[in-house]
């Protein structure tokens, strides 16, 4: 499904439904989740195949790398009936299938248990390998962040998908300037990202993160025979103005009146 | 008895037999094919081989990637590599997602003499055995090694196997049973019971003729899995060898078989312990030989410390 207006509003939900998740939890990361709605959007609902459901062995695999923004996955496998809806306000209790970063053990629709950053990347990359050695014809698609990719496994992944000729792997890079402390430029920079995928001879394409038509045909390239990297400019905190940009809401809970104002902003109003 | 083997090799051979039956094994590596043993496999299945180069991290997370594909991946590296440089990559990648990899460690111990200490694995086996869920394994001998292939692919999960550089003679058959997670009684004996396990079985094997000739009927058990440790079998054994324990590890004292023994049998009465391990301290480079035995690990060492528990 391919129709720019539904997918925006989709996004919106997802947004609205991560702000949920997050409130009644009590803790989350907002700004890490807003970045990557309409990416994650364009993926489940206008490019993966979903095959008849997680059981499915041919579908495509999603790992999210960046796997503190998993509210607004979440989000996704309830709106698509992987998890189960009254799961929902379970986010980060004991006992839920909605850890605090995913576990596939307690919630096997996800395909990786991620939260260390840069393994699922690595694992990505295990998989495609392992995909493309059986003949299967799945795709994967791993979403990392950029403040991620100063882990080193991401280059050992990189350069291996690379000479491996992965072309069934795609990672796309949520390059939305900001980490947990401070930007990432000025942290350890990654500088000029996308010189340094094509130097490990990636198929590169540079992107706004937030546009559905640029999102698509970066998905849709053929990459002749490469490994695909996306790398997709986002603004953290996307959606909420007093977010965006804002190196605290990576993490940071809001107050009442800030929910409320995100709400507003967000075109909803607080869900239970 | 038969001629010497490194257990790191026998590995690989089992593994090789195994891997024709099994289409689903697939050998990683990480530019140590010859090192660990692995090259055996990569002869006979290339296209179920990858060297991922000089990268651990990348080879366990690429070996999760392949579990998740249902592929059984095997990887190699030096223990210290494989254990050290991947530790948290095994932990969350692998381990907590309970994923069915496995990773062979070779050259445990002390024993890559002339590398020097940081190519020696004095920690694997307490790193390893910490990680929930993961099953701790270690071959005494070339024909346990071999075995330990199909040991390793019908446990469904995380299994950690430590091999060795040194060829040791085979002291075990190989038709003799493996069972994981239980204790292998190699002899029976009235006085005092050897624990040991991986290279230090044979040291303790080596021991016992003069241990007779010194009047000490000691009984002696290989313990191949660390993990989950056969904590009743070690009571019942010692509880009918005098009471008496000498445990023998070429690991750091820290979380290895020392301390399990010990925890096994701490609720026991009148028991006297003593053990041999690397005593919280790295390795170093040297000849094997003079290396060993600057680090106590030797016949004559065991026939001490068994003749001083004897006189306890």
């Amino acid at each position: 499904m391919r129709d720019y207006s539904i997918l925006a509003e989709k996004a919106r939900t997802l947004r609205l439904n991560t702000l949920d998740m997050i409130l009644k939890a009590g803790s989350g990361h907002i700004g890490g989740s807003f970045s990557i709605a309409e990416l994650i959007t364009a993926l489940f609902y206008g490019k993966m195949n979903l095959g008849d459901g997680p059981e499915d062995r041919d579908r495509d695999r999603f790992i999210l790398s960046k796997g503190h923004a998993n509210p607004i996955l979440y989000s996704v496998l309830i709106d698509i009936g992987w998890i189960d809806e009254k799961e929902k306000d379970t986010l980060r209790r004991l006992g839920s299938p909605l850890q605090g970063h995913p576990d596939s053990l307690k919630c096997p629709c996800l395909d990786c248990s991620t939260g260390s950053l840069g393994q699922g990347l690595s694992v990505g990359v295990g998989m495609a390998l392992g995909l493309k050695k059986q003949g299967r014809k799945g795709m994967v698609y791993v979403v990392t962040g950029d403040g991620e990719l100063q882990e080193g496994i991401c280059w050992e992944a990189l350069m291996f998908a690379s000479s491996s000729a992965l072309d069934n792997l795609t990672v796309i890079v949520d390059r939305n300037h900001l980490q947990l402390s401070a930007p990432t430029e000025k942290t350890n920079g990654l500088d000029d990202l996308g010189a340094k995928m094509r130097s490990f001879n990636l198929s590169v394409s540079e992107i706004d993160g937030h546009c559905f038509s640029d999102i698509f045909s970066a998905l849709d390239k053929d990459s002749q025979g490469k490994p695909k990297v996306i790398i997709a400019d986002t603004v953290k905190g996307k959606g909420v103005s007093f977010m965006e940009n804002r190196v605290e809401w990576h993490g940071a809970l809001p107050n009442k009146e800030q929910a409320d104002l995100a709400y507003k902003e967000l075109g909803g109003r607080r869900n239970g | 008895m038969g001629d010497k083997a490194a257990t790191r090799f026998g590995f690989y051979q089992g593994l090789c037999e195994l891997a024709k039956e099994k289409e689903d094994i697939y050998a990683l590596d990480a530019d140590l094919a010859k090192t660990t043993g692995s090259v055996a496999f990569q002869k006979a299945f290339p296209e179920r081989y990858i060297d991922v180069g000089i990268a651990e991290q990348n080879m366990i997370g690429v070996a999760a990637g392949l579990s998740r594909t249902g592929l059984t991946p095997f990887c190699s590296s030096m223990a210290v590599f494989a254990c050290g440089r991947a530790y948290e990559i095994i932990r969350n990648a692998v381990a907590y997602p309970h994923l069915n990899v496995k990773v062979i460690g070779s050259h445990g111990g002390i024993t890559a003499a002339g590398d020097g200490g940081t190519h020696q694995a004095v920690e694997d086996i307490a790193a390893m055995r910490s990680i929930p869920g993961m099953v701790v394994l270690q071959p005494c001998d070339a024909n346990q090694a071999k075995k330990m292939a199909r040991v390793m692919y019908d446990i469904k999960g995380p299994v950690y196997l430590r091999t060795s550089r040194e060829p040791v003679e085979n002291i075990t058959e190989e038709e003799d049973e493996i069972i994981p997670g239980k204790i292998q009684i190699l002899k029976e004996g009235k006085d005092m019971a050897i624990v040991a396990t991986g290279m230090m079985t044979i040291l303790a094997h080596r021991a016992l003729e003069e241990l007779e000739r010194n009047g000490i009927d000691a009984s002696l058990i290989n313990v191949h899995t660390l993990k989950p440790f056969d904590k009743e079998g070690i009571i019942r054994e010692v509880e009918k060898s005098g009471r008496k324990v000498l445990v023998l590890e070429e690991a750091n004292v820290i979380g290895g078989l020392t301390e399990a023994t010990a925890a096994a049998l701490v609720e026991c009465d009148g028991i006297r312990f003593s053990h041999i391990a690397i005593e919280d301290r790295f390795g170093q480079s040297g000849e094997t030989g003079e290396l060993l035995e600057a680090y106590g690990i030797t016949v004559e060492n065991i026939v001490r410390k068994a003749m001083e528990l004897k006189e306890r």
